[in-house]
C-alpha cells in the first residue's frame, strides 16, 4: 500500500518538504509541484532531504520557474499532468502537504 | 479511477486552482470519472460569476463551468464556506436575505456532506490548497 | 453504504491566523454523521489548534477551542499528536487540553482520545488509512 506524497511550497518557505521527507515511508513516491519544484534543484540545500526518495517533479511547474532539468539533483523523473495522474493511480492514496 | 477533487484555494491568488483544473482535465483525457470536484475555504470563490480577469490571461471561472459541462462533472461549493465569503444563489439569497445572486454556471451550493460522500464514494480523493 | 473507510483529517496549521484549523474542524464535525472509521492527526503547526488557555476577546474572534474537547461526543476517538512536532515547538502533552470520549461499551469509562505518537509511528497509522483530509 503505497501513497503519493504531493509538496506544492518550496522548502526555503515551508517545512511541507521537510516533513514529507521525512515520514515518507518505503515504496511511496513523491511529486513536487507548483512552488515545491525549487526543492528540486541539486544547488540547493533543500535537495539533501530528497536522498534515498522516489521523485517526481511537474514539468509545467519547471518550465513556468525557468528551472531547465539539468538544474534538478539525481533520479529525478519531470512529468507532465497526465504523468500526475498516473501517479495517482499508480499508488493507493494522496497526502498533500499544504 | 473514479476521483474527487478538493479545492481550497480562490482563483489567481494561489495556483491551486489551475493546478486542480490541469489535473482534472488530464484524468478526463485519459478516460477516468471525476466524481465530484468539492470548493472549500476561499475555493468557494471559483464558484463567482463576476470576475472580470484580465483579457490576456486565463478566465478561471468560466474554464470551470466550461468543464462541468462539457464532462457534466458535479461542482460544489461549500455552503459554509460560501457563506462567510458571499457566493450566494437563489436558495441562499432567499434565506439569509440577500438582494443578489452571483454563483457562476455549473456550480451548485451544498453541505460539508458533499466532501465526504466524495471520499466514501471515490477511489482517490486529491486535495489541491495552501 | 459501503465498508466503513478509514478516514483522516490531518491538521498541520496553526489557529486563528488562518481559517483552516477551525473550517476543518467544522468538517470534522459533520464527517461523523457518515459513520466512517475517523481519526485526527496533528502534526507541525497543527499541535498548536489543541493548546490549552486561548482567549480571543483581544482579538476580536471566536473561541472554537471547546469544540475540540467534544470530539469524543461525535465519536471520533482517536487524535494523534505528533511527538516531534511537540518537542519543536517546546510543548508538552500537558499544555494541550485533556481530550476525551466515554466508551459506552465499557460503563462510559473516561477514555484519553489522544494518542502521543512519534513521526515513524504516525506514518504507519496514516499508511493504514484510505481517505486523507488536508487543509
Amino acid at each position: 500500500m503505497a501513497m503519493l506524497h504531493l509538496v506544492n511550497k518550496s522548502p526555503y518557505d515551508t517545512c511541507s518538504l521537510n516533513t514529507a521527507s521525512t515520514i515518507m515511508k518505503s515504496g511511496d513516491q513523491l511529486l513536487l509541484i507548483e512552488d515545491g519544484v525549487y526543492g528540486a534543484i541539486k544547488s540547493g540545500k533543500a535537495a539533501g532531504l530528497l536522498n534515498g526518495l522516489k521523485v517526481f517533479v511537474l514539468g509545467p511547474d519547471l518550465a513556468a520557474r525557468g528551472i531547465s532539468e539539468d538544474k534538478l539533483a539525481n533520479d529525478i523523473d519531470v512529468i507532465d499532468y497526465a504523468g500526475f495522474v498516473d501517479l495517482v493511480e499508480a499508488n493507493d492514496k494522496v497526502q498533500s502537504w499544504l | 479511477m473514479k476521483l474527487t477533487i478538493q479545492v481550497n484555494e480562490g482563483p489567481y491568488q494561489h495556483q491551486s486552482a489551475d493546478t486542480a483544473y490541469h489535473f482534472a482535465r488530464a484524468a478526463l483525457e485519459k478516460g477516468h470519472e471525476i466524481f465530484r470536484i468539492f470548493f472549500y475555504h476561499d475555493g468557494v470563490n471559483n464558484g463567482t460569476r463576476l470576475t472580470t480577469p484580465p483579457q490576456d490571461d486565463r478566465n478561471i471561472v468560466n474554464r470551470w463551468s466550461e468543464l462541468a459541462q462539457a464532462h457534466d462533472i458535479d461542482m460544489v461549493l461549500c455552503v459554509a464556506a460560501a457563506q462567510r465569503r458571499g457566493i450566494v444563489d437563489e436558495g441562499e439569497a432567499e434565506r439569509n436575505g440577500k438582494d443578489a445572486t452571483n454563483v457562476a454556471p455549473g456550480f451548485r451550493i451544498s453541505g460539508l456532506g458533499q466532501l465526504i460522500e466524495g471520499g466514501v464514494e471515490s477511489d482517490r480523493l486529491i486535495v489541491f490548497g495552501d | 453504504m459501503s465498508n466503513a473507510k478509514k478516514m483522516m483529517y490531518i491538521n498541520r496549521k496553526a489557529p486563528y491566523g488562518t481559517i483552516y484549523a477551525w473550517e476543518s474542524l467544522e468538517v470534522v464535525l459533520i464527517g461523523a454523521a457518515f459513520e466512517q472509521d475517523v481519526s485526527m492527526a496533528f502534526m507541525d503547526d497543527g499541535v498548536y489548534q489543541l493548546t490549552k488557555g486561548q482567549d480571543t476577546t483581544g482579538i476580536g474572534m471566536k473561541n472554537f477551542s471547546p469544540t475540540y474537547a467534544a470530539l469524543g461526543d461525535y465519536e471520533v476517538t482517536k487524535i494523534y499528536v505528533e511527538k516531534e512536532s511537540l518537542d519543536e515547538r517546546g510543548l508538552m502533552l500537558d499544555d494541550l487540553q485533556h481530550l476525551v470520549w466515554e466508551d459506552e461499551d465499557e460503563d462510559y469509562a473516561e477514555k484519553d482520545s489522544i494518542h502521543l505518537v512519534s513521526r515513524a509511528e504516525l506514518a504507519d497509522v496514516l499508511a493504514g488509512q484510505d481517505v486523507l483530509f488536508n487543509f
